[in-house]
């Protein structure tokens, strides 16, 4: 196994590289359906039982049904395909945005308006975060 | 002979395309951004090319996770709206230009890069808000389009130096077609934004200053920026900004900015629009 990335080191970042890859792929294969209008109806009618079309792992499932959008990411979710359940529910990217990063919807909103989150301060994980959150996950024993 | 007379630079979020559709772009969040598109539309009224290239990224809408080609080059001869998710936008079919578009893949094969063709694609608003923003609503696009798709959804994307060799080629390529066309060519997506994660909404102004900058005066230093650099300054989904590297590099060395514009916030984007009129012979 090679050296972790040097991306690892962005604080509040979810690359989706090989390892997310391997973790995500059924996930954002479910997410990629909802492009077709026939197929959200599907799961709007009944969330739970479309989902068992695709190999979802139980945490994936409950990230899923309890629209935990940063909890997606963590288990191999893509943002360009995770928002598609979003707009399933009548959101904006601005709204999911505001969710992930744990503010409101109007104290987002108000940051984007001020020119958005600075780089200053948010480049480099503290020394707290590189020990955990948003890592490089495990995809197996054999990554 | 063909000839490439120009690049525009624009970032491509589908906000921007709902706020055309649904006729929200007088409103006061809106109508900043807007106001700074009208020069690109008359410039581009008055230089009306004969045919497009624009380089843009799919966002899961033709491509999934099943096939993920580097670099796409579309060869129909006309490429539907996508449903992203929400239904297509209401905005006409895009025609393509087959006889170019076949003649650049060939040729850009020949000269090393492995294209991926596409005989069937749908495209989607990384393509299509960048022709709203620059032509308006007319009932059909002013001029055929050639789509060129880069993958920027699954790491690694292809790196800046990679994609402004392509636009070098791209060049060769438009420069040795016979018929005597005027090709504009698009570099689409960016500026900074962070879409995902607790660091969602990051903009970075400085950076985003010194890559318009750079694009213009020393474009061969930018290509030297890491995919780790653009996120760590630009944001995770700045790292669009590779595609425009092929712009870039299908202008030569000689450019002239003749307009710019920037803008902050669309949704969660730095957004910019800057044209570049080619100086360099072909």
């Amino acid at each position: 196994m090679s050296q972790p990335p040097d991306y690892d080191s962005i604080p509040g970042t979810y690359v989706y590289d090989a390892a997310r890859g391997r973790l995500g792929y059924a996930l954002n294969m479910f997410c990629m359906s909802l492009n077709q209008a026939e197929n959200r109806a599907s799961f709007k009618a009944d969330e739970a039982a479309y989902l068992e079309r695709f190999k979802l792992t139980p945490e994936q499932r409950r990230c899923v049904l309890t629209r935990d959008w940063l909890g997606m990411l963590k288990v191999g979710g893509n943002i360009y395909y995770t928002i598609k359940i979003a707009f399933c529910d009548g959101l904006t990217f601005q709204d999911v945005a505001g969710m992930m990063s744990g503010v409101s919807k109007e104290t987002y909103g108000k940051m984007m308006l001020a020119g958005g989150r600075s780089a200053e301060g948010n480049r480099f994980k503290s020394p707290a975060e590189a020990c955990g959150a948003a890592g490089t996950p495990s995809p197996g024993s054999d990554g | 002979m063909a000839r490439i007379v120009a690049g525009i630079a624009c970032s491509h979020v589908p906000a921007i395309g709902a706020a055309i559709d649904k006729g929200a772009t007088g409103t006061p969040y809106w109508s900043p951004l807007f106001a700074g598109y009208g020069p690109a539309r008359e410039w581009l009224a008055a230089h009306r090319p004969d045919v497009a290239i624009i380089v843009y990224n799919d966002h899961a809408s033709a491509f999934s996770l099943q096939l993920i080609p580097t670099f796409t080059i579309g060869v129909a001869a006309d490429f539907p709206i996508a449903d992203e998710g929400f239904g297509p936008r209401p905005v006409p079919p895009v025609i393509g230009h087959p006889e170019l578009a076949w003649h650049l893949a060939e040729s850009l094969i020949l000269d090393e890069f492995d294209m991926t063709i596409a005989n069937e694609m749908a495209v989607d608003h990384g393509l299509t808000v960048p022709l709203s923003v620059t032509c308006g609503q007319p009932a059909a696009w002013p001029f055929p389009v050639i789509p060129l798709c880069v993958n920027v959804v699954q790491y690694p994307p292809p790196t800046g130096l990679r994609c402004f060799k392509l636009g070098r080629a791209i060049a060769r390529a438009v420069a040795s077609f016979a018929p005597d066309l005027d090709v504009l060519i698009y570099g689409t997506g960016g500026m900074s934004h962070q879409l995902q994660g607790e660091r969602a909404g990051l903009i970075n102004r400085q950076f985003d200053t010194a890559f318009l900058d750079g694009l213009t005066q020393d474009p061969a230093a930018l290509t030297r920026l890491t995919h780790t650099e653009y996120m760590r300054e630009a944001g995770s989904e700045g790292v669009e900004l590779v595609m425009w590297h092929v712009m870039r590099g299908a202008l030569g060395d000689r450019v002239t900015e003749v307009y710019r514009h920037y803008h902050v916030p669309a949704s969660n984007t730095a957004a910019a629009l800057m044209i570049l009129e080619n100086r360099s012979a072909a």
